[in-house]
């Protein structure tokens, strides 16, 4: 990706969705995909003389974000209008917050398992809580030039979360929001569905271009319209190389003529960013504080009871099952970025089975599979973790081996049976010790050029044993069958001796 | 502090309303006046007093998180100038 020759500075915006019933000043649903224009009321919809009032959900939950972002929480915080006219926003003003935000001077800490970068710490300049706007919609029909407000969405109480420029590559983009999405997911403030506007990203990028007269500063270009993380990515790879471009082409730095701040948006199709019509006057807000809103105070004992209520985030979680658990770094980041269910599974199964890394493997590789495959999420898996953990304990005991087993486990993700139950369904029996010490002893007495073969030294010559061991006993350990007959050949060695 | 025209334009188009010639110089006086007065009140000492973020001396007020009934349809778009069974309509909206 990077050339040395620059750079790349990104910041990232992102608004969250919080999950609460109603919306931020009135009573009205936040339900996605009701019909347009029935969720809304006086409030919302700006009627003259209605007054808003605070949602204490929406507070709560903005609050518990900002200290799990390890923001600085005020004690005092206050909403103020912003003013624009658009038809999607029926008052001619957002409620949002201007110079008392809720919380700033946060951090979010950011790794990537397979080392693509040093892990860092993002920090997050303020988080605040507003209101969202309507949604407009282009008329398709021929002829009608007119656009469709629908305003259900007016009022939907919105966490804005701003980062400080703090990520130098596009990975880094990308491990930031799959982070922080992360952490919205345990808190369990937002369902950070990207389809239903949930979670939407603002990019604010440009390059630090290393010239003989020092560090030169390309012109910020906000992008927008990206609907996934993956576009976030590529998005931030194409306007590294193309503002690149365009400064050996032109030269102009930031501030100078020609230099100011511009708006692009994301066009998938084409995976490129294309130039947007800029609003007019777009910077003159004009904010003042909300008359209508009474500001709100925090204490340190709101936040100590926000803080001890936290729950363990997925950082902490990390740490816990490689520290508690012995399982690698890799292994411990894709069972925790499944989500807290997916850890909770993960934990029963290690603590029943008693055997944590094959606990990981199969977690990752076995009910993974099964999960995206059958587009299910871990709690509503067939298989529980008590019935795996079983299965987990035969294989460990050798009497059953890896293939096998996961025929039975297949049988059992598809029916829900148990594992006996699937077992015998598909005529497979656990092996045990005295069962296979008996067959070896058997195969060793019928072919005695083996048994002199590896007295010789060859102990691959065993190989011929273990297809005829699967022929009489088709539920016999491959494995098992090789090292007792080893076993046995030692032992009678020994005693000839 | 004294507001010219050119401020006054400015004004009235983030306000979206379209002045006349006399109109602007009309609202260039009359505004010029509220923001004197604004000058006026800037002569207080105001060295110890703590800035304002609101005039009531209110706080925390907050309503819980349940659902109450909205507004029928009908009756928000009742004062549309323009619409369909559904939505508000308004001129084309270019970009997004």
């Amino acid at each position: 990706m990077s050339d040395p020759s620059y750079e790349i500075v990104i910041g990232l915006e992102v608004h969250v969705q919080l999950q609460t019933a109603t919306k931020l000043f009135c009573r009205c649903s936040t339900r996605f995909g009701a019909p347009p224009n029935t969720q809304t009321c006086p409030v919302c919809i700006g009627l003259p003389g209605s007054l808003p009032v605070m949602n204490r959900q929406a507070f709560a939950l903005a609050l518990k974000t900002a200290v799990a972002l390890n923001c600085q929480i005020p004690g005092f915080t206050k909403w103020d209008r912003k003013q624009y006219y658009y038809p999607d926003l029926p008052k001619g003003y957002q409620i949002s917050q201007f110079d008392l935000p809720m919380s700033q001077h946060g951090y979010l800490e950011i790794n990537d398992a397979k080392g693509a970068f040093a892990p860092k710490r993002v920090g997050i300049l303020r988080a605040h809580l507003e209101e969202d706007a309507g949604k407009s919609m282009h008329d398709e029909l021929a002829g009608k030039a007119d656009s469709r407000i629908d305003l259900n969405r007016t009022g939907t109480p919105l966490l804005e979360i701003v980062s400080q420029p703090d990520m130098r590559s596009p990975q880094e983009a990308r491990a930031y929001l799959t982070e922080l999405k992360l952490l919205l997911t345990y808190l369990g403030v937002s369902d950070c569905n990207m389809q239903e506007g949930s979670l939407r990203v603002d990019a604010n990028i440009n390059l630090h271009v290393a010239t003989s007269q020092g560090t030169v500063a390309t012109p910020i270009v906000e992008v927008k319209n990206m609907n996934s993380f993956r576009a976030v990515e590529r998005a931030m790879a194409f306007e590294a190389t193309r503002q690149f471009d365009v400064w050996k082409d032109t030269r102009i730095a930031l501030g100078a003529p020609g230099g100011h701040k511009t708006t692009r948006g994301w066009d998938e199709q084409a995976q490129m960013t294309r130039p947007q019509r800029q609003k007019e006057e777009s910077s003159d807000y004009r904010y003042f504080p909300d008359p209508d809103l009474a500001p709100v105070i925090v204490t340190d004992q709101q936040l100590d009871a926000v803080r001890a209520d936290l729950g363990e985030l997925p950082a902490a979680l990390r740490t816990r099952l490689q520290t508690e658990w012995g399982i690698d770094a890799y292994d411990a980041d894709v069972i925790v970025n499944q989500g807290r269910a997916f850890v909770d599974y993960f934990l029963a199964l290690a603590n029943i089975s008693g055997d944590a890394k094959r606990a990981s493997n199969w977690m990752q590789q076995d009910v993974l599979r099964v999960l995206n495959e059958r587009a299910l999420t871990i709690d509503l898996f067939p298989v529980s973790s008590t019935s795996l953990a079983q299965l987990l304990k035969t294989v460990q005991q050798g009497e059953l081996d890896t293939s096998r087993a996961r025929d039975v486990f297949n049988a059992m993700a598809e029916s829900g049976d148990s594992m006996p139950q699937a077992m015998q369904s598909l005529g497979i029996q656990a092996v045990h010790g005295d069962e296979l010490a008996d067959l070896c002893r058997e195969l060793l007495e019928a072919n005695p050029s083996v048994v002199a073969d590896v007295q010789a030294g060859k102990d691959k010559a065993i190989g011929a044993l273990i297809g005829q061991a699967k022929r009489r006993n088709p539920n016999a350990n491959p494995n098992q069958v090789r090292q007792l007959c080893l076993e046995l050949i030692r032992e009678q060695g020994s005693a000839q001796e | 502090m004294s507001l010219t025209r050119q401020q006054i334009v400015k004004v009235s188009l983030l306000a979206r309303l379209r002045l006349r010639d006399d109109e602007l110089d009309r609202m260039t006086d009359q505004l010029d006046q509220v923001v004197s007065y604004m000058d006026l009140l800037a002569e207080v000492d105001t060295e110890d007093v703590e800035p304002m973020a609101h005039a009531v001396e209110q706080t925390n007020v907050f309503a819980e998180d349940r659902e109450l009934p909205s507004l029928d349809r009908e009756a928000a778009l009742s004062n549309s100038p323009k619409r369909d069974e559904q939505c508000y309509r308004v001129p084309a909206v270019l970009g997004d």
